[in-house]
């Protein structure tokens, strides 16, 4: 095995991890934040792995440097450091559904061999800023200028919901 | 069978026979039942009237045409094709030849009478406001179903009429349905001749099924009769719930038309509705029980001569049903001391006449009886009507006598009545009965036809004694009134009067259409019986030539006159010499007394062993268990109740307001339908 | 290829059950948003491996597309989280469940 394939299941094996941390946390909803940010760092290291270049730089700038970090800003805001919560009124749906996806989870791998077609080479240039760029703005500039309407939307509605009312 | 030797002629005249009754009909139902506004007296009696005055009139013409000797035979008037299935088309038409002819001027000039005697009658009606159109309104829809039925191409034609006709009569037996006896004799009456119909509907399946089998499909009596001697001796095996046995087509079929018969016109087992449908109006008496409807069955068998003729063990049934229920009826009724119920059993009897005379093979012996019965049973239920209204609705005889110096006109009118239906001759019943009688004589085929015959002598004697035992006891003798009422009895006005004039007249004379050639011998007239010739091109057996020499019918005729006779002289003797002795011999015999009386106890008999089970079942089991448990309760308010329940304990969890499970279940569902899709 | 597909799609199959079982089961509010985002992030890893394994750019163009609503959506996302907050005083989504039988 390549040093790269290593490094491809060291970081999906963070990436795992990490995510699992998030969930798993209840006492302290940064630490939850903040492992999310590995996780999104590491699955950006394996996007890299996987000659998807631009979109792992958008991957960290984005996901990991802004949506986190919001996520952050309002934890901040709210004082939220304690998951303190009433006793929930039964357990048995929560386990219920950790079995259920648990369960869809091995099907779902174990169909998975065999069953995806062929693989085919990569072209040199694949993933880079100039191969994507071009589709992006040519075959894909309608989706493209949507997505910048549907931002201005957004913030908008960010801005309306937040706003502290003066009542 | 038809002597289509000059063809068959196309016309747009028949339609109007019954349409115009049916117009009337329908104007009135506008007004009466739409606008709730009734017509005025003057209007009803212009338009019902008036619109079977037509229907005669075109009858007439119709007839008038039927004779002319080039002419055709056979007219058709043919409206639209009705059903048309591949191979199979039944036409909305009409058919004139000898038969219909005949049945349509008998229909519509005694219901044309009847119509002038309603106005009369019916005037009286202050019961309901309505009543007076109302019950124009059902006898123009009656004269039309019967003129359906009577003038129908084909059997599904003539169904919708026999079919009406129950309706009808159904409606006017029950016209003063605000008294509840009425409006159970009403359904008594439709209820058991329907039970007849049934019959009548799977003998149409059989000859249908066994028609289409030969491979020609059709309900139209002309080429029914083409077909029928393709399928006449075909053997049918009854299915394994109905015994498995083995009929020929044409009796089993015969049979079933028959039990339709049995219905409608009033033979054993299915004869109880007719005396109690005495209960309604005295012109619709008259005119459905004893001239039209009853009268249905007969004509249905001469219809399908054809048939009767290819099925011997058919017509025996049909004659001895028919010999058995004139002998039955006569008994009782020589014990009955309600006019109407007297006139009742002896329709029932006379009709056992027609239907002996049919099932014996004379057909046309059959049809004259029914015309001449039509007169005369017509006459004398008017007449009753007359008495009745002289009394001011009283109907038991026990409480007249004597009126005879009261109200003489009507005397003389139903007098006329009682010797025709005595057969006593010149009048029109000594010409007709003897006719059936000749039949039931020379009827070979038959077993035990010289039973028959003297079934019918025997009959005989009884109908002219308990005829005339009602006219003495009505119109003779000592008042039994008391003097103040008697002052009060007065003759009826006008138009109930002259129908009974006219009545009166084709009751005595209307024999002559139907000469015997003996008689006709001896006045020097070729050809006399001029009705037997008229219908002998339709008829199976033709002229049906009885193979007597006109020595013995002359014999045989002397001997039913004999018993007429007696019959007159016992009741002579009985009711007016010796008024006592009737009173003894009832003390004397009184449990046979009783029996008659009670009309063989058959009403409480059915009620016990047909009525009160089926009502039981009807209650209980299709009501109570079935409609209102089954269907009701688990089927319908069941179904609701589960999804309510359901929805109550089961479904409303899933509205948790928890939006994580909500989220849950939408994964769920998710990932079910991709599996599915990639199975 | 570096590494099978298999094993590309397999890691975004179990990330995926990571962010679905997180949504389901957790309480906060606020972890409950960070799941989805994990589920997105799991979506897209397999769309970029199918984009290197069949050299389709439409895969990342698509990812892209994600990575951009999915920003949309946590900005109006955290906005609500804020108002509900200031209303309830906790982001306990069991108290939000107004909308039950």
């Amino acid at each position: 095995m390549s040093t790269a394939a290593l490094l491809f299941y060291l970081f999906a094996a963070m990436t795992i991890v990490a995510s699992l941390g998030m969930v798993l946390n209840t006492r302290n909803t940064v630490a939850s934040a903040l492992s999310l940010v590995v996780a999104m760092i590491s699955l950006g290291a394996i996007y890299v792995l996987l000659d998807a270049y631009l979109v792992a730089a958008i991957q960290i700038v984005v996901y990991a440097g802004a949506i986190v970090v919001l996520f952050l800003f309002v934890v901040m805001l709210l004082n939220l450091r304690m998951d303190v919560f009433p006793a929930a009124r039964s357990r048995l749906p929560k386990l219920l559904g950790i079995a259920a996806s648990g369960w869809g989870l091995w099907m779902f791998l174990r169909l998975l061999p065999g069953s995806l077609p062929a693989i085919s080479p990569a072209p040199e240039g694949f993933g880079g800023f100039r191969a994507l760029g071009t589709e992006l703005f040519t075959r894909y500039v309608v989706p493209f200028e949507a997505t910048s309407l549907l931002l201005l939307a957004a913030i908008v509605g960010a801005v309306i919901l937040a706003k502290r009312r003066i009542d | 069978m038809v002597d289509t030797a000059a063809g068959v002629a196309e016309t747009s005249l028949l339609r109007w026979i019954p349409f115009l009754p049916l117009a009337a009909a329908a104007v009135h139902g506008v007004f009466l039942g739409l606008m709730r506004r009734p017509l005025p007296r003057r209007g009803t009696i212009f338009l019902s009237c008036g619109a079977v005055f037509a229907s005669f009139l075109i009858s007439l013409f119709a007839f008038a045409e039927l004779l002319s000797p080039e002419g055709p035979r056979v007219r058709v008037d043919n409206l639209y094709t009705w059903i048309g299935a591949g191979k199979f088309s039944a036409e909305a038409s009409f058919l004139l030849d000898p038969i219909s002819a005949v049945m349509i001027l008998v229909v519509t000039f005694v219901g044309f009478l009847i119509h002038v005697y309603s106005i009369g009658y019916m005037d009286d009606d202050h019961r309901d406001d309505t009543g007076f159109p109302r019950f124009f309104c059902y006898l123009n829809l009656f004269t039309f179903s019967m003129l359906m039925l009577v003038l129908g191409d084909n059997l599904l034609v003539m169904f919708l009429g026999w079919e009406g006709v129950g309706l009808c009569s159904y409606l006017l037996i029950g016209f003063w349905y605000s008294e509840r006896w009425n409006a159970y004799c009403g359904m008594k009456a439709f209820v058991v001749t329907r039970i007849g119909d049934v019959g009548f509907l799977v003998g149409i399946f059989v000859l249908f099924w066994a028609l289409a089998d030969v491979g020609r499909p059709t309900v139209a009596f002309r080429e029914i009769a083409a077909a029928f001697p393709q399928i006449a001796d075909r053997v049918v095996t009854l299915p394994a719930w109905l015994g498995g046995a083995e009929w020929k087509l044409a009796t089993l079929v015969g049979l079933c038309f028959f039990a339709g018969a049995c219905g409608k016109s009033a033979q054993i087992p299915l004869y109880v509705w007719l005396p109690d449908a005495m209960a309604g109006p005295t012109p619709v008496s008259a005119l459905i029980h004893a001239a039209t409807m009853v009268t249905a069955g007969v004509y249905m068998v001469c219809r399908l001569s054809f048939l009767y003729a290819a099925a011997p063990g058919a017509s025996a049934v049909i004659a001895w049903t028919g010999a058995i229920t004139a002998l039955f009826a006569a008994t009782i009724a020589i014990t009955q001391t309600d006019i109407k119920k007297v006139l009742a059993y002896s329709t029932v009897s006379q009709l056992g006449y027609m239907f002996l005379a049919a099932g014996c093979g004379g057909y046309a012996a059959a049809l004259f009886h029914l015309a001449t019965h039509a007169f005369f049973k017509a006459l004398l239920f008017l007449g009753a009507g007359a008495v009745i209204l002289a009394m001011h609705h009283e109907q038991d005889t026990d409480k007249m006598g004597g009126l005879a110096r009261a109200i003489p006109r009507t005397r003389w009118a139903f007098l006329m009545g009682v010797i025709a239906i005595c057969g006593l001759p010149p009048f029109s019943g000594f010409f007709s009965k003897d006719d059936v009688l000749l039949a039931a004589f020379g009827a070979h085929s038959i077993p035990g036809n010289r039973w028959l015959y003297g079934i019918g002598v025997a009959t005989a004697l009884l109908t002219s004694l308990y005829m005339f035992r009602l006219y003495f006891r009505t119109f003779h003798g000592a008042t039994r009134i008391a003097p103040e009422n008697f002052r009060r009895v007065h003759e009826p006005a006008e138009t109930v009067r002259y129908p009974l004039y006219v009545l009166a007249v084709f009751a005595v004379l209307a024999g002559f259409a139907g000469l015997p050639q003996v008689y006709g011998d001896w006045l020097g007239i070729p050809d006399s019986n001029s009705l037997a010739h008229f219908l002998a091109p339709v008829l199976a057996g033709g002229l049906h030539e009885v193979g007597v020499s006109h020595g013995e019918e002359l014999r045989l005729a002397l001997l039913a006159l004999g018993a007429a006779a007696t019959g007159l002289f016992v009741a002579w003797w009985l009711y007016l010499r010796d008024p006592e002795l009737p009173g003894r011999f009832m003390q004397a015999f009184h449990g046979v007394w009783r029996l008659l009386h009670e009309k063989y106890f058959v009403d409480q008999i059915y009620d016990t062993l047909i009525v009160r089970p089926t009502v039981w079942v009807a209650d209980r089991v299709l009501f109570r268990s079935i409609d209102a448990g089954l269907i009701d309760g688990v089927a319908v308010n069941g179904t609701a109740r589960a999804v309510q329940g359901l929805a109550a304990r089961g479904f409303k969890y899933a509205h948790s307001g928890l939006t994580q499970s909500y989220l849950f279940l939408m994964i769920l569902g998710t990932v079910a339908i991709v599996g599915w899709l990639l199975r | 290829m570096l590494v099978p597909l298999e094993h590309v799609i397999a890691l975004s199959a179990v990330i995926f059950g990571i962010g679905v079982v997180g949504a389901v089961t957790r309480r906060n509010l606020i972890v409950i948003l960070m799941s989805i985002e994990l589920m997105l992030n799991a979506v897209n890893l397999a769309l970029v491996g199918f984009s290197r394994a069949w050299a389709n750019p439409v895969g990342q163009v698509f990812v892209l597309m994600v990575i951009t609503v999915a920003a949309a959506e946590v900005a109006v996302g955290l906005g609500i989280v804020l108002s509900l907050f200031r209303n309830r005083d906790s982001v306990d989504i069991e108290e939000v469940s107004l909308l039950k039988w």
